[in-house]
């Protein structure tokens, strides 16, 4: 996993409540059996007409949003399916950072797992990033995981919140599995107890 | 001691190590596995030169994509996408050697009815999914929730998640229910309550007299849609209805060793005085017949109620339900028993179970589906199939006009070839209402069994109480 560094980009803002992620990628994309190449169908059906051309109302179409890295979004983002396709398609877009009143528990995880940092605001500080994503491509917000902070494009300085265990992760780009397994001792040891109690597991 | 929720009791006796931070390495029992989201698991071990730590507790079964019109052993029923992914399922079950019900064989099914009906899913496990409905398994007692596909891996890899502890809820449903109403009502009217959003960071336990009345049919409907309504699981306490469930099942202990879990599993309940971080009440008596009229499952009125005004709500869900209304082509002020249907999905984890089918052939028997409407039956696993048959079940559906199909997830997700196409409006028995949730610009509403069937015979979505 890459390391996760300080950088400035274009945030795009999509108020919508409940986005889940049946639209974030629908299912017809979900077939194939790589982690790569989802992000051509972000959004499809948001995104584009039945015969590929874009809708160009939507905002990751209009040409101050195609660059976007960070997204803003409304309460409750990724809910729905467990599809780690979700946050891929987002990761291969380009999209790093999202900024929501909440997010559903599994996309949630599973961005972590692929270097992107979900950020958890209260709705005023989600409106100030809103109001801020909404001046388009000459807003550019700078995210500081280290600090834990994002300046938005006229200075202000807004703290977050992030669990220290995943931010230690994505700071050095560390590998769960890897990780986990230097514990396998513990493992062991619990599967033996475990094994004995309930040995009908 | 002091006294512990049923979660906290399944947690405490599945960490395998706790960090200073309270970061914990929680021990999977069983790991349930779908074509859709585990080929990357799996090449991810391969890439990495990994086994799989206890294929002995991995269970794998193609649902998502599969057919469930007959020939369907034949490849060419499926798309090249479709096929290359059950193929590779095929191919990782069999490499890495757990075990695997393929197509061919009469116990696959949907991975969430196939595991408690082999007695996989026991109380007080943990079990996981690459899938979000694996809470379908809290109705045993069991801690189950859905993953992404880093996390299969690192399950398959290691036989734990790193988990932080979610927090406690409880959702009690007191007194009975009315008749009409069912599992799916009381967990739709739930969500109704609390919004989709409303679990998030929380594990659920249903509780009440209303739940102790259930089935375990009717129990893992309810448990399924806890994720609907944003929990990470959703749990019900174990009793005689659990035990009794289990008993005998394929893989559950036998003999000695079910009297010996039978002892453990009677330890699994809320103990007197535990700590709840939040409480939700509803009054069984007060749940009534419900349908969805939106594109979230919170979208949740009583069938007798009319199609909202966004004005009505607050906040971002204005533009939401506005986008909504106009995704579902309905009218505010509409009743909801005017809206016209024309395709009828009964089937999925949510509802695919005996129980469910035998609710449907209540209403139907002797009737006929409405002229030109498209009613499919699809049985939660080839099991649930085999015995709707030979209870005679499956000779009503027909005689009725619906077609009785194969074993799959079908249209619920719509991977596999049946979708609703553009402008068709679906009264579904599924768990998901979200735009082209099963089909591009298709309509969904979420109901139950009996209002799907109800609503297969009149062409509008009805109360399953005027044909009572």
């Amino acid at each position: 996993m890459e390391k996760f560094e300080t950088f400035s980009g274009i945030a795009a803002p999509m108020p919508l409540v409940n986005i889940d992620t049946d639209m974030i990628i629908p299912k017809v994309f979900l077939k194939s059996i790589a982690r790569t190449g989802f992000g051509a169908n972000l959004f499809d059906e948001m995104r584009f007409n039945r015969d590929g051309t874009e809708i160009p109302d939507f905002v990751l179409n209009k040409p101050q949003y195609r660059s976007a890295q960070i997204l803003i979004a409304g309460d409750n983002f990724g809910c729905g399916s467990s599809r780690e396709h979700a946050p891929w398609a987002l990761d291969d877009f380009g999209i790093k950072v999202i900024v929501s009143t909440s997010f559903a528990d599994i996309f949630f995880n599973n961005s972590f797992k692929n270097g992107m940092l979900p950020i958890v605001l209260p709705q005023e500080q989600v409106d100030v990033l809103m109001a801020d994503a909404e001046k388009g491509e000459n807003a550019r917000m700078t995210v500081d995981l280290e600090a834990q902070e994002i300046t938005t494009s006229d200075g202000d300085v807004i703290k977050f919140e992030v669990d220290a265990f995943k931010k230690h992760c994505l700071l050095n780009g560390l590998d769960d599995i890897g990780l986990t397994m230097e514990k396998e001792a513990s493992i062991d040891a619990f599967e033996a107890k475990a094994g004995a109690a309930r040995p009908w597991v | 001691m002091s006294p512990k929720t049923l979660y906290d009791k399944i947690w405490d006796a599945h960490v395998a190590h706790e960090a200073d931070d309270g970061t914990c390495l929680l021990y999977i029992d069983r790991h349930l596995v779908h074509e859709v989201t585990s080929a990357q698991a799996f090449e991810g071990l391969r890439m990495a030169g990994r086994k799989v730590r206890a294929p002995e507790k991995t269970i794998a079964v193609p649902d998502h994509n599969v057919p469930t019109t007959e020939g369907r052993d034949d490849p060419a029923q499926m798309t090249e996408e479709s096929r290359i992914q059950v193929q590779a399922l095929d191919t990782n079950a069999k490499e890495f050697g757990v075990h695997y019900y393929p197509v061919s064989d009469v116990r696959q099914g949907i991975v969430h009815i196939v595991g408690p009906e082999q007695g996989w899913t026991l109380p007080g496990m943990t079990v996981v999914c690459g899938d979000s409905h694996t809470a379908t398994h809290g109705a045993f007692g069991a801690l189950a929730h859905g993953i992404g596909t880093s996390e299969v891996e690192h399950v398959l890899a290691t036989q734990t998640l790193i988990q932080k502890k979610s927090k406690n809820m409880k959702v009690e449903i007191t007194g009975k229910l009315k008749p009409g109403v069912t599992a799916k009502d009381i967990t739709l009217a739930v969500i109704g309550e609390t919004g989709t959003g409303g679990g998030t960071g929380y594990v659920i336990e249903y509780c009440g007299e209303a739940i102790r009345d259930l089935s375990m049919e009717g129990r893992m409907t309810v448990c399924n849609m806890a994720i609907e309504g944003g929990a990470r699981a959703g749990l019900i306490a174990p009793d005689e209805t659990t035990f009794n469930y289990v008993k005998g099942r394929p893989h559950a202990p036998k003999a000695g060793a079910f009297e010996q879990a039978l002892e453990y599993w009677k330890t699994l309940f809320t103990d007197e005085g535990a700590h709840f971080d939040k409480v939700v009440t509803l009054k069984g008596e007060d749940i009534q017949p419900v349908v969805t009229w939106g594109t979230s499952p919170e979208d949740v009125l009583p069938i007798t109620g009319v199609v909202p005004n966004p004005e009505d709500f607050e906040g971002g869900k204005v533009e939401a339900a506005r986008r909504s209304i106009e995704y579902m082509g309905l009218t505010p002020g509409q009743k909801l028993t005017d809206i016209e249907i024309d395709t009828v999905f009964i089937g999925s984890c949510t509802n695919g179970r005996i129980e469910d089918f035998r609710a449907v052939a209540d209403v139907v028997k002797g009737k006929k589906i409405k002229d030109g409407m498209r009613a499919m039956i699809v049985p939660g696993s080839g099991l649930v199939r085999a015995q709707a048959e030979e209870e005679g079940l499956a000779d009503i559906f027909r005689e009725a006009g619906f077609e009785w199909r194969l074993a799959g997830c079908s249209m619920c997700l719509a991977m596999n070839p049946d979708q609703l196409s553009e402008g068709e409006r679906c009264a579904a028995t599924s768990n998901r209402n979200f735009e082209g949730r099963q089909g591009y610009k298709g309509r969904t509403h979420l109901v139950s069994p009996a209002m799907a069937a109800a609503a297969a015979l009149t062409g509008k979505l009805t109360d399953i109480r005027e044909l009572m």
